[in-house]
């Protein structure tokens, strides 16, 4: 039970923080690209990253709360997949096959980026 | 069937499915707390049904994460009806798009374990999971989301006929 409410605690803070992010991001360019939702799935998985490199290192609540909940929330699939379909169905095609790319080659860097600092880190 | 909007809608509704600029404001820098308290209440909601998910189908290690990709394909799925219906129909349904698109679809899918989750089978040498964990994922939550789209408005044009 303590476990869900790490988790619970994480999501409270990661999803309406997302939100604030996504908007400050939004509305400081005019591009249809989804910077917003894009700087969030970075953020969130450099952080995911990380925790993934210092497992051993940290308790596993913080793990639960950080990254389960904090982590999980901030960062979004639905969003991202339909932000992708809508860049689709208004014909910046382009845009929407590089918002799935730039997306999986950032996130992907991010994370191996995080847990490397980590590893530096706790050895 | 005559619509009523609150606010000059794109045809389409907005491109990102979290911020609405045409609604949620450029210029003001506060934000309405009512608004973020839904978020945050369906965040919660979202990211406990994900962690139990994950513990009633936990993935061993090296396995294929199918919990992660189901809950991130269905998310995708949801947020394409939700998405047809606040656009179309339920236009007046203030905190509907906050609650569960931004909230409840927005904490229970994961960007950030999906990316690990690719890592750590990388890492695993299981790179041929890893791979093809990656590519399932995005095509499933892409058809996922296309197909439901699809789907909701054709059902509202049927039903206004």
């Amino acid at each position: 039970m303590t476990r869900l409410l790490l988790v619970i605690a994480g999501g409270l803070v990661g999803a309406p923080l997302r939100y604030v992010a996504d908007r400050a991001v939004q509305s400081r360019h005019d591009s249809l690209f989804p910077w917003g939702t894009f700087s969030v799935n970075i953020v969130g998985s450099l952080i995911l990253g990380f925790l993934a490199g210092a497992s051993s290192a940290l308790p596993h609540g913080v793990q639960l709360l950080v990254g389960t909940g904090f982590c999980g929330a901030l960062t979004t699939y639905s969003t991202f997949s339909y932000e992708t379909i809508r860049l689709y169905e208004d014909r910046a095609r382009f845009l929407a096959v590089a918002n799935v790319t730039a997306s999986i080659v950032a996130g992907l860097g991010s994370v191996f980026l995080g847990a490397a600092v980590s590893q530096a880190i706790w050895g | 069937m005559e619509h009523h909007h609150p606010v000059e809608p794109l045809p389409r509704g907005p491109v990102d499915s979290d911020v609405d600029l045409r609604i949620d404001g450029r210029a003001q820098r506060v934000h309405d707390p009512v608004i973020l308290g839904a978020i945050a209440v369906g965040g919660a909601i979202g990211a406990a049904a994900r962690y139990l998910v994950g513990l009633g189908w936990p993935t061993p290690p090296g396995g294929f994460p199918v919990s992660t990709l189901i809950i991130n394909v269905i998310g995708c799925g949801l947020i394409g009806i939700l998405m047809v219906l606040v656009t179309d129909v339920l236009t007046r349904q203030r905190l509907l798009r906050p609650f569960l698109g931004t909230g409840v679809l927005g904490g229970f899918t994961t960007f950030s374990t999906y990316a690990v989750d690719i890592q750590q089978l990388v890492t695993g040498r299981n790179a041929g999971i890893a791979l093809l964990y990656l590519a399932t994922t995005v095509v499933g939550a892409l058809l996922a989301v296309r197909a439901s789209v699809s789907a909701t408005r054709a059902l509202i044009t049927w039903r206004t006929r």
